[in-house]
């Protein structure tokens, strides 16, 4: 069984790494985020579950501020990343991917060769001196990313040229390789085909022990398999929020417990 | 807690590096100045580009603007019946025989009398001294009218009369006491009579509606120099292009968009039409002069070659966007047709091709102001250098008989050696602009008003 | 009877036959539309198609078949010694052809009798006096052999136009009372009226393909007359452009060549970043209403004839380069007109041109990029620099090409901006020309349409024409290229 070895792998901490206090967010008029209160542990895999529209990808994308891109989003609340409110003024969204990465639902590699689709964070962000240093955070970030072995003859080929799978772990390997402390994903899996979904979330189980994770997922099996903690987002609102066993085996709200058992969706 | 920026060394994973996301580190600061540099490059882009416009519309309008006013000269004129007609019976034939040349000494004399009586100080004796004050047209002015009205004869009349071009540069500040020196047809007694008469208002400025409606003149009349001629015949040109360019550019689209099967022939023909788009536009004009006048004998410089060639040129523009308002029409509607039986000819000429319609008009108009400021293949085909100086006489004559166009008349200003005639070029694409403005404000307005979202 | 009475005929002819068409198909349905395959008026259109259509062709091809073969017949029967020295077929054929419409409008004019057109010869009359008194002008006396081949080609003519009259008019009989025939109720007249319609769309589709053979016609033909009479190695090579009416011209390429491109480099550096700028700001960074006023506006730029341009180059922008790099400021340039004027000029042109094409591309890079390196911490002008100009770079070099193409083949602005002497210089405030400018100056010059000094402007057409097409069919690929990638 998939799920019962991943688990046993448990890394529990009890640091609050994210903190979402009454958020709300709104797209022009319509208003995507109700009042979300949450707390997000480091060194856990973090999973939002819910039917699709349901505001889980938007809160998601409000952690490192990428609706910030879209110009008629608007944020109410706070979020509190280490106890600092990444939407206080002070704040330069640039730095703080820098430490939440994102990888999003689509692969979406750079069209470069692999290294330098991985060495582009770390070159923006200044963390090599020198061409040495830079191999070695391009190798460990492609290692960590459970890619290396593939790639390491064809290192300066397109990363366009990689499969689907392949492109997904090139862009958590991208990700890590600017060594962010926070990992977002987007729906890492649902351009995927089993075997290269069975890969990946294998590498977020590693991941965990390292970084906070959040994830997003349509896939129910998904969120039992790789994650400890479990939200259920409906129309907008977190409507329970938990241990992951606990949602799945005794949700508390009816509307959970039909989603969980396929009646909404 | 290391920090990446200044302390470099390459942490071990997972390591917290990071600082506090509230303080900016230096290496954020120096970043979003560069990001602040890139923008601003970015607008100063858009500002440039801008400030090219505005400086180029100020330039036409600046210098443009005088071309719609015009000196004229207010002379009483004895008609003297001796030299005008000098058998004595007003017979129309006989007088007709006077030219021009018997005309102006009398205006001449006219100017100069009424000098005098005005007690004008001017160091002019002879009546030949005012040639310089007035303009050449003159004398065909008051011919006219004396054979209009034989009875004149004998009396004196007061003529309104054009300037000369130097005096109404002088008016205007193109020409000054100064810039005449070395001027053998002017000298500064000359402008300063000229202002002089000017006080007394004898001279004055006023609309110049010839410029707008008139023919063009000699190299050595620019005072008389209007586009109206050059107008007619590129209306002529763009009946022409408008009666083949549609037809054919529709007939082409609907062939290619709704009936073309898939093959090399429909490749060939697509590809040829994009890079015709791109051919320039002077070598249409090589085309023109090779086929239509050295091959198939049609007249040259007739506002028909010109438009045949236009045709050629604005034929892609209207293939292209005419294929875009098809294809713009959802299949639904075709197979809605199709489904209640009718041919697929039948579906297109009486389902698609009606929505597309307000597309195509626009997608045409666009083409047709494109064609009515294109100059280059016009010169190949001898619509410059012709004088256009009379308006053609009928609906075929202004097909066929050689005319000028409206840029290629600016050109040929621009050509002429008299700065006088830059005025009227920058006036003239005054009137072209004006032109072309109107044609894409109607294309806006009928795609404001008949655009439709499917 | 004259060609106009054919078409006159044959037009009644299809009202004629569209009214009995239809009649006759609704009498073979017993009146009742029901029972007809198509509607009544396809029935109309087959006849008046059949009437017409075959004859209409007929007319067409005999008006352009007619002459040259008449011209071919009238030459082989021309008397080898009767063409002098100097001069050739071609030249004394055009002359008997000039002779034969002379005659033509002088019995139309009533100047002569149709039989005296005909019987006249050059003896007896001064036929160069007579036509001259009804406004035909001839270059000079008439020969005998020419006046007898005239009269030749008249006799032919008359012939010939008769035998068309009957065979159009008697095809157009023919196909009325075949068209008629058909008329019965289950008769399929819309499928072949249909058919006839998309053969029509067939033909105007090809137009666009007739006018690239017409273009590459006229300029390989005459191009190759020119090879004749001038060497072609001195054309491509030449180092010098010296055109002299009286012959002896010097007619190298390389001086307008580098003229053309010199300007064109110009326009493209200032075009180029400014477009380019623009464009990244215009799609990247500015709002959507700074947007929708400022790219129309830059697109006024592009909207403006370049007549225009040529103006504001000629009287604008050169003056005012002179006041600065003329002889009162630093002393580089002599005059207005100047490779620096055209230039500037006409990259003012292309900034639209660019910035439009680039905005598109750029446009079409896939956002997920853009979250991509956002998502990473980058800050927006690198993920423009680092990750979506790359991207979009094969494209932006193909609006390039575009632009390289229409600066090279841009003729107003050079013909009025950048000068006439052709010259090879580094100074780019030197007066050079160009091939588009050459080409207008050997065209409109009253050079005999013969001499070398004419056709020369058709091998530089041709040069300009296989540039700027070459460097439109790269660009085009590119660009498609490009699309196919992200769609």
């Amino acid at each position: 069984m998939n799920d019962m070895t991943l688990l046993e792998r448990g890394v529990q901490t009890d640091d609050i790494k994210i903190s979402a206090r009454n958020v709300e967010v709104f797209y022009g008029d319509t208003h995507a985020i109700k009042n979300v209160n949450v707390e997000i542990q480091d060194k856990t895999v973090t999973a939002f579950i819910g039917p699709s529209g349901c505001g889980k990808s938007t809160f998601l994308r409000c952690i490192n501020r990428m609706n910030d891109t879209i110009d008629i989003c608007r944020v109410k609340g706070d979020i509190l990343l280490d106890g600092e409110d990444i939407y206080d003024p002070k704040v330069d969204p640039v730095q703080l991917r820098a430490k939440v990465g994102m990888v999003f639902q689509k692969p979406n590699p750079f069209p470069k060769s692999i290294y330098d689709n991985v060495a582009y964070g770390p070159k923006i962000h200044g963390l090599a001196r020198n061409k040495a240093e830079l191999d070695e955070i391009v190798e460990r970030a492609l290692r960590r990313g459970a890619i290396w072995d593939e790639v390491k003859d064809r290192l300066h080929s397109p990363g366009t040229g990689l499969s689907g799978g392949q492109q997904q772990r090139l862009c958590i390997a991208r990700a890590v390789a600017t060594e962010p402390e926070v990992l977002l994903m987007d729906e890492p899996c649902s351009a995927l085909d089993p075997i290269a979904t069975a890969q990946v979330e294998e590498l977020i189980d590693e991941l965990r022990q390292d970084y906070s994770v959040v994830i997003v997922t349509h896939s129910m099996q998904q969120a039992a398999r790789v994650s400890q903690k479990t939200a259920f987002f409906h129309l907008g609102t977190l409507v329970e929020y938990g241990a992951t066993d606990r949602i799945f085996t005794s949700p508390e709200d009816p509307r959970t417990e039909s989603y969980i058992t396929g009646r909404i969706g | 807690m290391s920090d990446a920026t200044s302390g470099g060394a390459v942490p071990a994973a997972g390591s917290r590096r990071h600082g506090s996301i509230l303080q900016l580190d230096a290496r954020t600061k120096k970043r979003n100045a560069k990001e602040a540099r890139f923008r601003a490059y970015g607008l100063g882009a858009i500002i440039i580009g801008l400030v090219f416009l505005v400086t180029l519309l100020t330039a036409i309008v600046s210098n443009g603007v005088g071309a719609f006013q015009q000196t004229f000269i207010e002379v009483p004129v004895y008609l003297d019946p001796q030299k005008l007609d000098k058998t004595g019976n007003r017979d129309a034939a006989e007088m007709a025989k006077v030219s021009t040349f018997g005309y102006t000494p009398l205006i001449q004399q006219g100017l100069l009398d009424l000098v005098d009586r005005e007690g004008i100080d001017a160091p002019f004796e002879k009546a030949g001294d005012m040639k310089a004050l007035i303009s050449a047209s003159a004398a065909a002015k008051v011919r006219d009218y004396v054979l209009a009205n034989p009875d004149a004869l004998g009396e004196t009349r007061g003529f309104e009369l054009l300037a000369s071009s130097r005096v109404d540069g002088y008016l205007k500040g193109r020409v000054t006491q100064e810039s005449v020196e070395r001027d053998r047809n002017i000298s500064a007694e000359h402008l300063q009579l000229a202002d002089a008469l000017r006080e007394i208002g004898a001279i004055r400025k006023g609309f110049n509606s010839e410029f707008i409606f008139g023919a063009d003149a000699s190299e050595s009349r620019a005072e008389q120099a209007g586009i109206g001629v050059a107008i007619l015949g590129s209306f002529f040109m763009m009946l022409v292009v408008l009666a083949f360019s549609l037809p054919i550019g529709v007939a082409a689209s609907i062939y290619l968009e709704e009936f073309a099967p898939k093959n090399r022939l429909t490749d060939l023909i697509e590809v040829n039409i994009s890079n015709l788009a791109a051919v320039p536009s002077i070598v249409f004009g090589i085309l023109g002069l090779a086929v239509f006048i050295e091959f198939a004998h049609l007249p040259q410089s007739a506002p028909l070659v010109g438009g045949l060639v236009l045709t050629l040129m604005t034929l892609p523009t209207i293939i292209i966007s005419t294929r875009a308002s098809l294809k713009a029409v959802p299949p639904s509607i075709r197979d809605a047709a199709l489904g209640i039986g009718a041919s697929k000819m039948q579906s297109v000429f009486h389902h698609v091709l009606p929505l597309a319609a307000p597309g195509i008009l626009t997608g045409t108009i666009i083409g047709l102001a494109q064609a009515l400021g294109e100059t280059a293949p016009l010169l190949l085909i001898g619509m410059v250098g012709y004088i256009a100086t009379n308006y053609p006489d009928g609906i075929s004559s202004g097909f066929l008989d050689p005319n000028s166009a409206m840029p290629a008349q600016i050109y040929e200003w621009a050509k002429r050696a008299d700065p006088a005639y830059y005025e009227r070029a920058w006036g003239g694409i005054i009137i072209l602009l004006v032109f072309l403005l109107t044609m894409n404000i109607i294309a806006i307005i009928l795609r404001r008003r008949f655009e439709r979202r499917w | 009877m004259p060609v106009s009475w054919i078409m006159i005929i044959l037009f009644a002819l299809a009202v004629l036959g569209y009214v009995l068409g239809r009649r006759r198909a609704l009498a073979s349905a017993g009146g009742d539309m029901r029972n007809l395959h198509s509607l009544p008026s396809y029935y109309g259109s087959h006849v008046a198609l059949f009437a017409v259509a075959p004859a209409v062709a007929l007319l067409a091809i005999w008006l352009v078949v007619q002459p040259m073969v008449i011209s071919s017949s009238v030459a082989r029967s021309f008397p080898d010694g009767a063409i002098s020295e100097g001069s050739s077929l071609s030249l004394v054929m055009s002359d008997v052809k000039r002779v034969a419409d002379g005659l033509n409008v002088a019995v139309e004019r009533g100047a002569l009798s149709a039989e005296e057109a005909g019987s006249v010869s050059a003896g007896a009359t001064n036929i160069r006096e007579r036509l001259g008194s009804v406004g035909v002008a001839l270059g000079s006396d008439v020969d005998s052999s020419v006046l007898d081949a005239a009269q030749k080609y008249r006799a032919y003519a008359s012939t010939g136009h008769l035998i068309m009259t009957l065979a159009v008019l008697g095809l157009a009989l023919t196909g009325f009372i075949y068209g008629m025939a058909q008329m019965r109720a289950e008769f399929r007249a819309r499928n072949i009226v249909e058919h006839a319609v998309k053969a029509l769309l067939v033909f105007a589709a090809s137009i666009a393909v007739l006018t690239t053979v017409g273009i590459i016609f006229s300029l390989i033909f005459n191009t190759i007359e020119f090879f004749k009479l001038y060497p072609a190695r001195d054309f491509f090579f030449g180092l010098t452009w010296a055109p002299s009416f009286g012959g002896g011209s010097e007619l190298g390429m390389l001086p307008l060549l580098w003229g053309t491109l010199y300007i064109s480099l110009i326009a493209l550096a200032v075009a180029v970043p400014i477009g380019l700028f623009a464009a990244i700001y215009l799609s990247e960074y500015a709002s959507p209403k700074m947007r929708a006023i400022a790219k129309p506006l830059l697109e006024v730029l592009a909207g403006i004839p370049t007549i225009v341009y040529g103006l504001f180059a000629l009287l604008t922008v050169g003056p005012l380069l002179v006041s600065i790099f003329g002889r009162e400021g630093l002393n580089w340039m002599q005059a207005g007109t100047a490779v620096m004027t055209a230039g500037l000029v006409m990259g003012v042109m292309l900034i639209p041109f660019v910035s439009s094409l680039s905005d598109d591309i750029i446009n079409a890079v896939p956002q997920t990029m853009r979250d991509g390196s956002l998502g990473l911490g980058a800050t927006h002008s690198e993920t423009v620099r680092q990750v979506v100009l790359p991207a979009a770079l094969p494209g932006i070099v193909g609006a390039i090409l575009l632009a390289a193409s229409r600066a090279i083949g841009e003729t107003m602005i050079v013909v009025l901006g950048a000068g006439a002497a052709a010259r090879l210089s580094l100074n780019p405030f030197d007066a050079m020309t160009t091939v588009t400018a050459k080409i207008v100056s050997q065209l409109t010059g009253d050079a005999d349409f013969a001499s070398p000094e004419a056709l020369v402007a058709f091998a530089l057409g041709m040069t300009l024409f296989v540039i700027t097409l070459g460097l439109n069919i790269i660009a085009l690929f590119i660009v498609r290229k490009y699309r196919e990638q992200y769609e």
